[in-house]
């Protein structure tokens, strides 16, 4: 490994492309099976089986379905925008995924004698023997969350049907409303780790001293704007089909579908490894196993509590939901936040 | 506010535990109840059918759906010549059952009756009688 770029040796690049296609793969069989696991969950937590004819315990569904969706006709309403319909699911789908560049899920390992971070964005800079990563990492996740409702906004517009337009606004109104006590939220953690890379957030996790316990009011806030944000149950107004029939994506069809399908569960992938990095301690764990078992163990718990909020609570309703992210979520992380500038130092 | 909440995850917890109530149908069956009114089947005895054609069963019949013909055997004995039972008039009531004064017709616990043809509905004496 002689050859350099930008004075880099080879390795470096190399185990960037691969850590882009490992933790890529994993992401999206992680989405695939999670349609499955919440269709199991939920079953069970409403005592019934769920799928279980398509392989062993129905095993082979979400590749029944994406089989399903693929051969299914392209529909795109004669007057829709044609290009801003083909673009909303692809705006969708993109930055649910690319959240995951800044997320480290692992230790440090090393491979043929260099050390390589476990963090797609990020390289071991020997001479200063410390990994570097993007420094504003949470302002990127938090960036990138904002940027996939755009995907919603403009397929609500692009089809050109009322049910579709009141969806993409009620995301709209409902990203603004939460992304900003969620925003608030995660203050308080900066300020304890006073950092805004996660590489030094998670470091500061180390030995159970997770922000999920200092932090307990943010931990909670959290998850449930994050959860609102992704447009998941009991804040899914923007798919409510008993009155908007499916919501942003009710003219969508075939692969188009799958995409904002697929960017929905993405989102809650990356919802639950942003968590499960700021406040349960990323890849901290007891050392027995090594840490990306830690972190994955941890995201999927976290999806596990997603579902089982899904299988649980009713829908809100419009003003319920406005009132809670303005009246109730914004104040209280308001005053965690003085509350930790008055503890913490 | 948060204690209700909280409630409802238990429950949801606690029903993820339980045994689903779920019969996966053609390869489990259900257990029919005894006095389930199925399939219509005609009593055998000494390898004949009991029936004596008397004409209650058509006549008690809400939805008209028996046709009887009486007939005469070599011994000068009334016996139901025809005895057909539409199917798809049939509601399962079960009073030609009530009816019957010599028990000579039952209602068995078969309830898959599906079809390709309207005139297989039509069960004539020869598929109604008593399977051994």
């Amino acid at each position: 490994m002689g050859f350099e770029l930008f004075g880099l040796p080879m390795i470096y690049y190399i185990a960037m492309i691969v850590k882009v296609l490992v933790v890529f793969v994993f992401v999206l069989l992680t989405v695939a099976y999670a349609t499955y696991a919440e269709r199991k969950i939920i079953g069970h937590m409403q005592v019934r089986l769920g799928p279980m004819r398509t392989g062993w315990h129905g095993l082979l569904q979400p590749i029944a379905d994406g089989i399903k969706l693929f051969f299914k006709e392209e529909i795109v309403p004669s007057q829709s925008d044609k290009f801003a319909f083909l673009l909303a699911p692809i705006i969708a789908l993109i930055p649910a995924f690319i959240g995951f560049a800044v997320i480290p899920f692992g230790d440090t390992i090393e491979v043929m004698g260099y050390k390589i971070p476990l963090q797609i964005a990020a390289f071991y800079d020997t001479a200063a023997g410390k990994v570097v990563d993007l420094n504003v990492g949470v302002l990127y996740i938090l960036a990138l969350a904002s940027v996939g409702v755009y995907g919603i906004v403009l397929a609500g517009w692009a089809s050109n049907s009322k049910y579709s337009l009141l969806g993409g606004l009620r995301s709209s109104a409902q990203m603004i409303s939460y992304e900003l006590a969620a925003g608030l939220a995660i203050i308080s953690v900066f300020m304890m780790s006073e950092s805004l890379s996660l590489q030094k957030i998670v470091a500061d996790q180390a030995g159970f001293g997770w922000y999920a316990f200092k932090q307990p009011l943010a931990f909670i806030l959290f998850f449930i704007c994050s959860i609102a944000e992704i447009n998941r149950t009991p804040f899914d107004l923007p798919e409510a089909e008993t009155e908007l029939v499916s919501g942003f994506c009710t003219e969508y069809s075939s692969m188009k579908y799958a995409m904002f399908f697929m960017a929905e569960y993405a989102n809650m992938v990356t919802v639950c490894a942003v968590t499960t990095t700021l406040f349960l301690g990323g890849w901290h764990g007891p050392g027995f196993l090594p840490g990306w078992v830690w972190f994955i163990a941890k995201v999927y718990f976290l999806i596990f509590v997603c579902m089982w909020i899904r299988a649980t609570y009713p829908r809100y309703r419009y003003d319920q939901l406005m009132r809670l992210g303005w009246k109730v979520f914004l104040p209280l992380t308001l005053l965690n936040i003085v509350v930790t500038g008055l503890i913490a130092r | 506010m948060i204690m209700p909440l909280i409630n409802g995850l238990k429950i949801t917890l606690k029903h993820m535990f339980m045994k689903p109530v779920t019969l996966q149908y053609p390869t489990e069956r259900p257990n029919v109840a005894p006095n389930f009114r199925g399939l219509h089947a005609l009593k055998v005895a000494h390898n004949n059918a009991k029936c004596v054609a008397c004409y209650l069963c058509p006549t008690v019949c809400p939805a008209k759906c028996i046709t009887v013909q009486a007939g005469e055997d070599e011994n000068h004995d009334k016996y139901a010549a025809v005895y057909e039972i539409d199917m798809l008039r049939c509601i399962f009531c079960g009073y030609c059952v009530e009816a019957c004064p010599v028990d000579a017709l039952k209602m068995t616990q078969t309830f898959e009756l599906a079809n390709y043809k309207r005139e297989d509905f039509i069960f004539t004496k020869q598929a109604l009688l008593e399977k051994k």
